[in-house]
């Protein structure tokens, strides 16, 4: 289950390239090569209902929560079967249904909804009195985020608070350009959770089997109600930044260091050396998500572009949030108003 | 009854009807609430439901922005507006953009509030108006209370609401009381968002305006009567969506345009105001329209300075009688 998924990462992103150079994608696009580990090893083990919050780094995120792939690579085309309908795009994706939310484009703002979320679940147990509400929230950010001030406010509100969320820092070492190192006056992140009195953790993000003893337990300590973690995943991306990064300032032999410790590559040794799986059930599995991953490219070619209609749809869930036309009528009541004729 | 009995009322019944409103906002719990307008609220509903916070708009907008996602109905209050700007990016970003950007999936049942603009003395940072700002976003329904009646049944109506709403207050009108009916007070009172009120009816000349400056409107109406020129004057009350509907017609009937506003000049509320009066009534008009507004400066502190710095009644009536003067006809 875990190999698979993160072939389904893997493969989409390797697709989600092609696509772009051949002009099917186009805008900001941010690839996850690499940190499979990461988005696999804790989103599996979270349930139905729980929350999972993201970056413009976000099509693995989703996949890994359930999100079809048909959905988001429709999504990515900016087509109408998006699962955003195409108004969202590669950073915007989100899924009331799968708990996904959100796809943020600024570093940072993820955290304080994702913390939204989890004092969600602490309202439903306290004030609206629901037992059975225990649904724990992961938000997923990187290194540079870690600088931010409103990372450190939450922070300090989640223990405060003791709300059920679990920080995961993606620290693949990098910002765009800009290293870790030169930008932090303490790289070591996860020091910083004790720092506001929750326990913080390092862990190897290369490898999905400590990612997911990791997850577990901080999972499973949210639920309790004992309130946050800090997970610092010592990750790395194997492309740059975003499709249109040359990365040129990231050093080959760094590059050839973590691309050694590539993590479908260590699952796969690891359940071949213990005789989980064999070779052939591995080549079955890369090949179904091949299948699935040509199929979604198939879809979302084949899919419709947005109506005109819709441009003005979605603003708000209250249309008359339109205003009154001169008419005197709430504009969304004029016929041509969804077909993207009329005035507004 | 006033404008702060009225906002505390309202909050307080809409938090009785509904357990998953809360409120939530630097102060609003033990201290009363900066203004008072939160007074007696923990008491009633205790700790877990009106929330004192850290000192940090960011990261407090962002919970409540990400609460809203799945159904909880918060209230934002930010000490002023001009403390909103260190968590804008969640207005805009993450409350606003939403309901579109996840099309139609999450929408966001949030009340941002607030007092908005100047108040006395309190100089640049502390004074800005917003209304221009916010006005100008698609996502987002923005609101201008002025009077008691319209401080309970607009808060209640965007409490309601599921879309972002960012509730512009004033501090200065906070202690002014308002005579109010019966109706208002009754505790199933909403006005509609989107539909200005005609305060006082005229047709010589339409005057517009928001929040303290409706207030001066009516004042300087008083003064015009006198001089035999009768002044209509339109309480906007929403912001976004404009009522363009009422002003339109209103400048239909007496052919003049006056608007007010404390806010700054330039891509202001009278700038929307004027353009949407010369795109749908411009065979209407018998002279061009007037805008008073603040002066385009940070706000001055020194108390001669700031009276400058903002528009007087006797601004309003002078803007008045030139829109009256200036016309091919005469009137």
């Amino acid at each position: 289950m875990l190999f698979e998924d993160m072939v389904l990462g893997r493969s989409f992103e390797d697709m989600c390239a092609q696509m772009y150079y051949r002009g099917k994608m186009f805008g900001f696009v941010h690839l996850y090569n690499g940190q499979e580990a990461v988005s696999t090893g804790f989103i599996k083990y979270l349930k139905e209902g729980d929350y999972v919050c993201s970056t413009y780094r976000d099509h693995v995120h989703a996949l890994s929560k359930g999100v079809s792939a048909r959905a988001v690579m429709s999504e990515l085309f900016g087509k109408a079967t998006g699962v955003c309908r195409g108004q969202g795009g590669s950073m915007h994706m989100f899924s009331k249904e799968h708990g996904l939310l959100g796809g943020f484009a600024f570093i940072g703002e993820g955290i304080p909804v994702a913390l939204g979320a989890a004092f969600k679940t602490k309202y439903e147990k306290e004030v609206l009195k629901n037992d059975k509400a225990d649904a724990v929230t992961v938000a997923f950010f990187g290194d540079g985020t870690c600088n931010n001030g409103q990372f450190f406010e939450c922070l300090n509100m989640a223990a405060l608070w003791k709300l059920p969320i679990i920080f995961v820092v993606e620290n693949n070492l990098w910002a765009i350009g800009m290293s870790h190192y030169r930008s932090t006056s303490d790289p070591e992140i996860w020091k910083k959770g004790p720092a506001f009195g929750m326990p913080g953790v390092h862990v190897d993000g290369m490898d999905v089997l400590k990612v997911r003893e990791v997850a577990l337990e901080s999972i499973a300590r949210a639920r309790r109600g004992e309130g946050p973690t800090l997970v610092e995943c010592e990750t790395y991306r194997f492309r740059g930044h975003s499709l249109a990064d040359p990365d040129e300032l990231r050093k080959p032999a760094e590059k050839a260091h973590y691309a050694a410790r590539d993590p479908i590559v260590a699952l796969k040794n690891y359940l071949l050396e213990h005789k989980l799986a064999d070779e052939a059930e591995l080549k079955s599995i890369q090949k179904k998500i091949d299948d699935l991953v040509e199929d979604a490219v198939d879809f979302a070619d084949a899919s419709p572009l947005p109506p005109r209609s819709q441009l003005l749809e979605n603003v708000f869930a209250d249309p008359k949030g339109f205003g009154i036309g001169p008419d005197g009528k709430y504009r969304c009541e004029d016929p041509s108003f969804t077909a993207g004729t009329a005035q507004v | 009854m006033t404008v702060r009995d009225a906002l505390n009322s309202a909050i307080d019944e809409e938090m009785s009807a509904d357990s998953k409103v809360y409120l939530m906002g630097e102060e609003v719990g033990e201290y009363q609430g900066a203004y008072k307008i939160s007074k007696g609220l923990l008491q009633k509903f205790g700790p877990d439901r009106v929330l004192d916070t850290p000192i940090t708009e960011a990261g407090f907008t962002g919970i409540g922005v990400g609460s809203a996602f799945y159904g909880l109905k918060p209230i934002v209050e930010f000490m002023t507006f001009n403390f909103a700007m260190q968590a804008i990016d969640h207005i805009i970003n993450s409350a606003a953009k939403t309901n579109y950007m996840s099309a139609g999936q999450i929408s966001v049942p949030i009340v941002f509030r607030g007092p908005n603009g100047a108040a006395a003395g309190v100089a640049a940072q502390h004074s800005q108006c917003f209304a221009a700002w916010y006005g100008s976003c698609p996502g987002l329904k923005v609101l201008s209370p002025y009077s008691a009646e319209d401080a309970r049944g607009l808060l209640k109506a965007a409490i309601r609401d599921p879309d972002p709403v960012v509730f512009l207050e004033n501090e200065i009108l906070y202690g002014e009381a308002f005579p109010v009916s019966a109706e208002v007070l009754d505790p199933s009172f909403v006005l509609p968002i989107g539909k200005a009120k005609i305060e006082r009816e005229g047709t010589d000349v339409t005057v517009t305006a928001f929040s303290k400056m409706v207030g001066y409107a009516l004042k300087a109406a008083e003064i015009l009567e006198k001089e035999g020129i009768n002044v209509e004057v339109i309480n906007l009350r929403s912001i976004r969506p404009l009522d363009r509907a009422t002003i339109n017609q209103s400048v239909r009937k007496t052919n003049r345009l006056v608007t007010v506003e404390e806010g700054w000049p330039q891509h202001g509320i009278g700038a929307e105001i004027c353009t949407s009066v010369v795109e749908e009534s411009f065979d209407y008009l018998d002279a061009p329209v007037e805008r008073i507004t603040g002066a385009d400066v940070p706000m001055p502190y020194a108390a001669n300075l700031e009276r400058m710095a903002v528009p007087q009644i006797e601004d309003i009536v002078r803007a008045v009688k030139r829109a009256c003067s200036r016309s091919a006809r005469g009137k």
